[in-house]
C-alpha cells in the first residue's frame, strides 16, 4: 500500500535551509556557482543538482510587511503527469514505488530527447523536473526512498529544527495537517490552507493566499495533462504501479 | 542563560530583541514554537525584519542603540499602569533599599562623576545603613529615597513621546510590545527574553541588559520557568569558555584576576569576599577563599603549600585600573608593545572591530602562529589587501587542528548545561586536538626552563602537569581536575572522604589545601559516581523540561538559576501550573517543622522566609543568594556607568543631541586614540546608521562555513540591506553592487533592497539604516567580499570592553 507523504508547515519554517543542504548531502548533489541576486534564495531556482529549495518570498502589504518562506520540492503526486507524459516517450522513464508512493526518475530519461523532456516539465503541474544538459538524465526530489525503504525519514525530515517538515503514513500526515489548519483558523489565520492535499504526497500548509509563496506552489491550470497527452493515455496499455526501482 | 533552551517552551511570551533567534540559534525556534502552540505571544523587535521577525506574532522596529529607550519606556509603563508583582519586588529586590543623601542624578550624570577620569566614585550610591551596618529598607515602597521611588523618578523621564523620538518606534507599536510584555506581571504568567550581540556590542551593552533584568524582577519574572533573562551563546561552547576564564579579568568560575595591589593571598582574598552583616543574607561569596585556594591547588599541585600562598605569588596579576580586553591587546599590538600572538581558534582580521587596525596590528608582531582548521584572513594577512608582503616581517606558524568531532571532551551550552561528547572520527593529516598541542608545546617549553632557566620560572615548573595518559592528552585527567579532588583525608559532617577521591560537590571545598577543584562552579560534575556531563537520562521527573538526569549543568545540576524566587515567601510557587521547585515540609500549628523542597535543585536549602500561617521564620535566607545582601539588583551600584541604566547615544549616531539629556554618549567609555580610531559622528559624510550581524549559512567570520560548497552556494557574497526609499536615493537597484564607507574603511557588497528596512522617523527627520554580514573574507570566497568588521568602530563598553558594532554610521554609494 503506497501511503506515505509530507505535511510541510510553513509557519514553523524559519528558512534555515537545513533541508536544502541535507537533500544535497544525501544526494550527493554538487553545489551549483551562485551569486547574490538581492535575495536571500539561492540558488535562484530548482536544478538537476538542487532538488530541494526554500523559497523567499516578501511582501508589504499596507506597511504590514510578511517574509514568507516556501521548502519547494516534487509534490510525488498520487497520480504523476509527468510519468504519464514520459511514458509516452520512453517506458519506464518515471515509475512509481509501490510502498511509498515515491514518483522516481530513473536511469532511463536520458532516453527523452530535449524535446520530450520539456514536454515532461510542462506536463508537471508544480514546474518540477530538470535536465542535466550534459548526461540528458531529468532529476528531482527521490522522497529519499533508499532512505525511507530502511526505516529512515527524508534527508530533508530528518535536518528540520523546527517540525516545519514532517513525513509519515498518509493518513497520520493529513491528520497532522488538518489539526493544524484548524488550530490556525482558531487563532485567526482566515486563509489557513492545506495545498492541493487531495492529488499530492507533499502537503504545504499556508496561511495567505498560495501565489504570494510561489507562483507554482499549487498546481497550475496551464500545466498538467496537455490534450496530446490525454489523447495518448487514451490508448496505452495498462501498465500499472512498477515496483522496482532502477537505480539512477 | 538563567534559564534553558527547553524552558522557552514553558513560556507565555517570548521578546527577541537584540538577537535574531531563527537565524542564528536555529535550534531554539524548536522551543519558541512549542510555546507558540501553547498560545505564547512571540514578539520581535529589531531594526530589520528578520527571519525571526517573519515567525512573530508582532514585529516592530527601533534605530540600532536606542535599546535603553526602548526598555526604559517599558519601566515607566510597567510602574505607571502598576503591572508589576510589587510582593517580589519588595522582598526579592533591593527595590525596598533606601540609599545614601549622596545618591544623585542630574542631567545624564550620576552623582560622584569625575570628568578628568571619565569614572564614577561609587561610593556616592551606598545604601543608607542601620545600626547593625544592614541597608534600611522600606517594604512599602513609599520612602522617597528607597530604590522604587528613585527607579520611578527616573524612568519616569522615559515618555512614549520621548522614546518613539529616540528610537522611531512609533507610539502605538511601543505600547502594544509593552503592553503584550507586561501581562506576565501577573501571578503565574511568564514571559522571557532571548538576547544576543544585538545588546551586548554597544558602549552601553552591559546597561542594555541590565534594562532588561530589571524589568523581569518588577515583573517577577527571574527564577521562574519560561521566564529568565536568557544570552543565546554565539558558539556552542561559549559559555564554556567564559566559566573557564578565557577573559582576562576572571579565573575559572568567575573567581577575579589578582590585582598587583592584591600583594598576598591574605590581601586577596580579603578584597574579593564580600561581607554582610544581615543574619539573613547567604552570601554565597562568602566561600571565596574556599575556591581560589582548591584553584590555587589545582594549578600548583603538592607545591603550593600554605607557606608559599599555595602558589599564588606565581600567578600573573594585572595592574590596578588597567584592562586588558580584546581592544586592548589589539590596541597594544597596534602600538607594537607585544611582538608574539597565538590566533587559536579566532579570526580576528574578520571578527574583529576596525578590523583594519588589527590586520595593521599583525604588521608589528615578530611572529604569530595561527591555530585553525582552515588557512583564514589572519594567517595570510601578509598577502592580504593592501599588504606588500616584502615590508612585512612577521613570521607566520600554521598549526592545522582537530574539528570538533575529531576530538573529546564537554561542551557548555548557554543554558550552562555541560554534555560530554565523543569522538567520532580521527583528525585527518597532521591535525591534533587543541589539548595534544597545548600539552606538546608546555612540555617543551617546561624543558627548555628546566634546562635553560629563565627570568620567572617558578610558574612554570611549579605547574601541576599530569594530563597525559600513554603521553597524548587526556580530556578526562583535566575533566577530573576541573571537578577537584580531596588531597588529605577530610571529615564532612561526619563523613570521611579518602585522599584522591573526587570532591562530591562544592559545598565540601577547604581553604586550608586539602582540596583541589580547577573550576569551584563545576564541582560535581565528575565525581566519584563518574562522568555527570555523560549522563544521558530522558526521564523529566520535573514536568516542566528540566531532564535533571540529561548531562550536567552549573551549578550543583540546578536548571533554573534564582528559582528560590519563583516561589512566594511561604516556599510555595508562583505559577502553579510550571512550578520550578515548591516547599513541602510538615506544618504543625501553621509553622514548618521539618524541610523539604521538590522539585528542581533549589538555590540553597533553608527554609522559606515564612510560615503558612505569616509569621516570619529566622532560620530562612534571602533568595539571591550571591549578592552580599541576598536581595537582586533593582539598583546596581557596582558598574562603571551607573546605577540605573541610561539612554546615550552610540559613539557614532545620527543626531545632534540626545533627546534624553545633555550628556550625549556614555560618560565612562574612553577611546583609543590612534590613527586607525578615528570616528565621524553625525558627520554628513556618512549620515547612514548601519549594523552588523551573522547569517543561518555561515558561522562566525565564515572560516569553517565558506570553505564549505553547499553553504557558499546558499550565502555567496556579502550583502547590504536596505530600504526601498534608500535605495531610489542613492539610485541603488536591487542586486547592484555597492560601496559602503565609514570613517575606518570600506566594503563592496550586493545591494538587497527590502521591504525589511524602513526609514525611521527620528526627532523629526528621515533617518536611513542598513545592515551588512561579517562572514566574508578575502581569502575564499575570491568573489565573496570582505568583513564588515572593516568598518565598525574599536570602542568598548566600559564595564567589558566588548565594543560597539551593532550601532555606527556609514555611507553607501553605487560601486
Amino acid at each position: 500500500m503506497a501511503d506515505k507523504s509530507f505535511f510541510i508547515d510553513t509557519t514553523k519554517c524559519t528558512a534555515c535551509r537545513g533541508c536544502q543542504v541535507a537533500c544535497k548531502q544525501w544526494n550527493k548533489l554538487p553545489a551549483t556557482k551562485t551569486y547574490n541576486w538581492g535575495s536571500f534564495q539561492n540558488p535562484a531556482d530548482l536544478s538537476f543538482s538542487t532538488f530541494k529549495l526554500v523559497r523567499f518570498r516578501e511582501v508589504d502589504s499596507g506597511g504590514k510587511v510578511k517574509w514568507y518562506f516556501f521548502p519547494d520540492q516534487c509534490r510525488h503526486c498520487l497520480e504523476p503527469p509527468c510519468k504519464d507524459t514520459a511514458e509516452g516517450f520512453v517506458d519506464g522513464a518515471v515509475i512509481q514505488d509501490e510502498s511509498t508512493g515515491a514518483v522516481i526518475y530513473t536511469g532511463k530519461t536520458r532516453m527523452l530527447s530535449s524535446s520530450n523532456f520539456e514536454e515532461v516539465r510542462e506536463s508537471c503541474p508544480y514546474n518540477i523536473p530538470r535536465q542535466d544538459p550534459g548526461t540528458g538524465l531529468v532529476s528531482k526530489c527521490t522522497m529519499c526512498f533508499d532512505r525511507v525503504g530502511n526505516g529512515l525519514l527524508p534527508a530533508c525530515v530528518k535536518a528540520c529544527p523546527t517540525g516545519s517538515m514532517n513525513f509519515g503514513n498518509r493518513g497520520d500526515m493529513l491528520d497532522m495537517a488538518n489539526k493544524k489548519v484548524a488550530a490556525l483558523k482558531k487563532k485567526g489565520y482566515k486563509k489557513a490552507q492545506l495545498l492541493d492535499a487531495d492529488s499530492i504526497r507533499v502537503i504545504f500548509l499556508v496561511v495567505d493566499d498560495p501565489s504570494i509563496y510561489h507562483k507554482f506552489s499549487v498546481a497550475q491550470n496551464d500545466v498538467g495533462i496537455s490534450r496530446k497527452l490525454a489523447l495518448r493515455k487514451l490508448f496505452r496499455p495498462a501498465t500499472g504501479l512498477i515496483t522496482g526501482v532502477a537505480k539512477l | 542563560m538563567t534559564n534553558h533552551w527547553i524552558d522557552i517552551g514553558n513560556s507565555d511570551c517570548i521578546l527577541v530583541m537584540g538577537s535574531n533567534a531563527a537565524e542564528n540559534h536555529p535550534i531554539s525556534m524548536k522551543w519558541v514554537g512549542k510555546a507558540m502552540e501553547n498560545g505564547a505571544t512571540l514578539l520581535s523587535v529589531d531594526p530589520r525584519f528578520t527571519r525571526t521577525s517573519a515567525k512573530a506574532d508582532f514585529y516592530t522596529a527601533l534605530r540600532s542603540g536606542t535599546d535603553i529607550a526602548f526598555l526604559g519606556g517599558m519601566i515607566n509603563y510597567i510602574i505607571s499602569n502598576n503591572l508589576y508583582n510589587k510582593e517580589y519586588m519588595a522582598y526579592y529586590t533591593n527595590a525596598s533599599f533606601i540609599l545614601g543623601k549622596k545618591f544623585g542624578f542630574k542631567d545624564g550624570l550620576f552623582s560622584g562623576y569625575n570628568k578628568k577620569t571619565k569614572s564614577y566614585d561609587k561610593s556616592y550610591w551606598a545604601f543608607e545603613n542601620d545600626k547593625e551596618g544592614i541597608p534600611k529598607r522600606d517594604h512599602s515602597l513609599k520612602n522617597s529615597r528607597c530604590v522604587f521611588q528613585q527607579l520611578k523618578k527616573h524612568f519616569s523621564r522615559y515618555n512614549l513621546k520621548k522614546v518613539s523620538a529616540i528610537t522611531g518606534t512609533p507610539r502605538a507599536d511601543l505600547e502594544k510590545v509593552y503592553k503584550t510584555y507586561a501581562a506576565s506581571g501577573k501571578k503565574g504568567k511568564a514571559a522571557t527574553i532571548m538576547y544576543a550581540m544585538g545588546w551586548t556590542q554597544h558602549t552601553v551593552g552591559v546597561q542594555n541588559i541590565r534594562t532588561m533584568a530589571m524589568i523581569q524582577l518588577l515583573l517577577g519574572n527571574m527564577g521562574v520557568a519560561g521566564g529568565g533573562v536568557n544570552a543565546l551563546r554565539g558558539e556552542s561552547n561559549v559559555q564554556g569558555s567564559t566559566d573557564h576564564c578565557l577573559l582576562w579579568h576572571i579565573w575559572p568560575g568567575y573567581l577575579k584576576t589578582p590585582r598587583s595591589s592584591n600583594t598576598s593571598l591574605d590581601a586577596y582574598n580579603k578584597k574579593w569576599t564580600p561581607k554582610t552583616n544581615d543574619p539573613l543574607s547567604a552570601n554565597w561569596w562568602g566561600n571565596y577563599a574556599k575556591y581560589s585556594v582548591s584553584f590555587l591547588k589545582s594549578m600548583f599541585g603538592e607545591n603550593a603549600t600554605p607557606v608559599n600562598g599555595f602558589g599564588y605569588d606565581w600567578m600573573p596579576k594585572v595592574d590596578d585600573g588597567k584592562a586588558y580586553s580584546w581592544l586592548d591587546l589589539f590596541d597594544a599590538m597596534y602600538r607594537g608593545e607585544f611582538t608574539g600572538f597565538f590566533a587559536w581558534g579566532q579570526n580576528p582580521a574578520c571578527s574583529g572591530a576596525n578590523a583594519n587596525k588589527n590586520r595593521e596590528a599583525f604588521t608589528k608582531l615578530d611572529w604569530m602562529v595561527n591555530v585553525n582548521l582552515f588557512e583564514n584572513e589572519t594567517g595570510s594577512f601578509w598577502r592580504g589587501p593592501g599588504m606588500d608582503p616584502k615590508k612585512i616581517k612577521t613570521e607566520v606558524f600554521f598549526l592545522p587542528c582537530a574539528a570538533s568531532v575529531e576530538k573529546e571532551g564537554s561542551i557548555t551550552n548557554s543554558g550552562r548545561w555541560s554534555q560530554w561528547r565523543y569522538k567520532a572520527a580521527d583528525p585527518p593529516g597532521d591535525a591534533l586536538p587543541d589539548g595534544e598541542i597545548m600539552v606538546m608545546l608546555m612540555d617543551k617549553i617546561r624543558k627548555l626552563y628546566r634546562v635553560e632557566g629563565g627570568a620567572f620560572p617558578e610558574p612554570i615548573l611549579n605547574l601541576k602537569w599530569d594530563y597525559t595518559t600513554k603521553g597524548k592528552f587526556d580530556s578526562h585527567k583535566v575533566a577530573k581536575e576541573i571537578n577537584g579532588y580531596f588531597l588529605a583525608d577530610v571529615t564532612l559532617k561526619g563523613k570521611m572522604y579518602k585522599a584522591g577521591t573526587l570532591v562530591p560537590s562544592f559545598g565540601s571545598l577547604q581553604a586550608d589545601g586539602t582540596t583541589s577543584s580547577g573550576n569551584w562552579l563545576y564541582c560535581q560534575s565528575y565525581t566519584e559516581k563518574g562522568n555527570m556531563a555523560a549522563r544521558r537520562g530522558t526521564e523529566d521527573k520535573s514536568g516542566i523540561g528540566l531532564y535533571s538526569e540529561w548531562s550536567w549543568c552549573w551549578p550543583v545540576n540546578r536548571r533554573i538559576i534564582y528559582n528560590r524566587a519563583s516561589v512566594d515567601r511561604k516556599g510555595q510557587p508562583w505559577d502553579k501550573e510550571h512550578p520550578v521547585i515548591r516547599f513541602a515540609g510538615k506544618v504543625e500549628n501553621g509553622k514548618y517543622v521539618s524541610k523539604k523542597w521538590v522539585g528542581d535543585v533549589p538555590d540553597g536549602g533553608w527554609y522559606p522566609m515564612m510560615n503558612p500561617d505569616g509569621t516570619l521564620r529566622k532560620d530562612t535566607k534571602h533568595p539571591f543568594i550571591m549578592k552580599p545582601y541576598g536581595h537582586a539588583h533593582m539598583f546596581g551600584p557596582g558598574r562603571a556607568d551607573g546605577p540605573f541604566p541610561e539612554h546615550y547615544e552610540p559613539l557614532e549616531c545620527p543626531i545632534e543631541k540626545n533627546l534624553m539629556s545633555g550628556q550625549f554618549i556614555n560618560p565612562t567609555i574612553k577611546e583609543f586614540g590612534t590613527a586607525a580610531d578615528t570616528r565621524a559622528t553625525c558627520d554628513p559624510r556618512y549620515p547612514i546608521v548601519a549594523t552588523t550581524y551573522r547569517v543561518t549559512e555561515h558561522w562566525q567570520t565564515g572560516v569553517m562555513t565558506r570553505w564549505q560548497p553547499w553553504l557558499l552556494e546558499t550565502q555567496p557574497q556579502s550583502f547590504c540591506e536596505m530600504s526601498h526609499e534608500l535605495a531610489k536615493l542613492k539610485g541603488v537597484k536591487n542586486g547592484d553592487k555597492v560601496t559602503v564607507e565609514s570613517a575606518r574603511g570600506k566594503v563592496e557588497a550586493v545591494a538587497m533592497v527590502t521591504v525589511r528596512f524602513k526609514p525611521f522617523k527620528i526627532a523629526g527627520t528621515t533617518i536611513h539604516q542598513v545592515g551588512l554580514p561579517w562572514c566574508f573574507g578575502w581569502v575564499t570566497p575570491k568573489d565573496g567580499g570582505d568583513s564588515s568588521n572593516l568598518l565598525t568602530p574599536s570602542i568598548g563598553d566600559p564595564n567589558t570592553k566588548i565594543p560597539e558594532t551593532k550601532a555606527f554610521m556609514v555611507n553607501v554609494r553605487k560601486a
